[in-house]
């Protein structure tokens, strides 16, 4: 297996969606190419860091300023 | 379009209960679909329209037009699904009009060199996020994302960040499966190659 052959395969791999034999080859490839483990071991942190960092917070006031905004526009018929 | 979600008969969706009652002109009923959805329908008007402004009319505006056509709801799919394909759709019309004009779209064809191996080999250190503050990190991770184009974004947010399926991503950016599976790809690949510039271990000597 070549690194593209791996990368093309590197999702299914994170998302665990790959056959048996498929995962013994990509598992093969990693035992001996440092560079596609760097890549594999990255790009899960990279979702990691994400999914643990909520980049965009709605203020609690911003939150109830646009609740009344909506509640009141439906009452009203919108 | 395809159903996303089979349910029996004894496992139907709470959501769908609260739809009902809204409907039926009960306004409280709504709220809770309000509170329960109101931050992750920020979160993607901010990843698409990359001004807090705009995404605060986003998730108004996309509430009030579900409610107006919730009659026309497809019980079908997730309200959540159907939610979100509004406050897409009301996402990319303001980054259109704050680009004047040019087009902008979910499913535009950007040319990545998609499917090649990643020039940068540096490993990260143990815990990278921990050598910055939150507050610096939460730039740094803002200032990456907002490099990759529109689709690109929203794309991972909602597979990586809020978690769904495929499936589910597809129908709610009106994308075919496999143009869900490559954008990801290219989302997770360049978004690791430009946190390597912060995260990378260092080398000796290096500042």
């Amino acid at each position: 297996m070549t690194c593209t052959e791996f990368l093309a395969l590197l999702d299914e791999l994170m998302d665990g969606t790959v056959a048996a034999e498929t995962r013994a080859q990509l598992e093969e490839h990693l035992g001996g190419c440092a560079h596609c483990t760097v890549t594999l071991n990255t790009t899960r942190k990279t979702i990691e860091v994400y999914r643990s960092n909520e980049l965009y917070e709605l203020p609690k006031s911003v939150r109830e300023r646009l609740h009344q905004a909506i509640v009141a526009r439906c009452k009203n018929g919108c | 379009m395809s159903t996303i979600q089979v349910t029996g008969e004894n496992e139907q969706h709470p959501d769908v209960a609260l739809v009902a009652s809204a409907v039926a002109g009960d306004v409280q009923a709504f709220e809770k679909l309000i509170r329960k959805y109101d931050r992750q329908i920020f979160r993607i008007a901010q990843h698409i329209t990359q001004n807090r402004e705009d995404a605060e009319d986003v998730v108004q505006d996309a509430f009030l037009k579900a409610y107006e056509k919730l009659d026309q709801f497809q019980g079908n799919s997730k309200f959540y699904t159907w939610l979100v394909r509004i406050a897409v759709n009301e996402s990319l019309m303001r980054l259109r009009k704050r680009r004047t004009g040019k087009m902008v779209s979910i499913d535009e064809d950007i040319e990545t060199d998609e499917g090649s191996v990643p020039r940068d080999l540096a490993d990260w250190s143990p815990n990278p996020e921990q050598n910055y503050s939150q507050t610096e990190l939460a730039k740094i991770l803002r200032k990456t994302i907002q490099g990759l184009p529109p689709g690109f974004r929203v794309v991972f947010v909602l597979r990586d960040v809020d978690g769904l399926s495929t499936e589910e991503t597809a129908e709610m950016l009106g994308l075919s499966v496999p143009a869900v599976k490559s954008r990801l790809l290219r989302a997770r690949l360049q978004l690791r190659e430009r946190l390597s510039r912060y995260f990378r271990s260092k080398k000796a000597g290096e500042k």
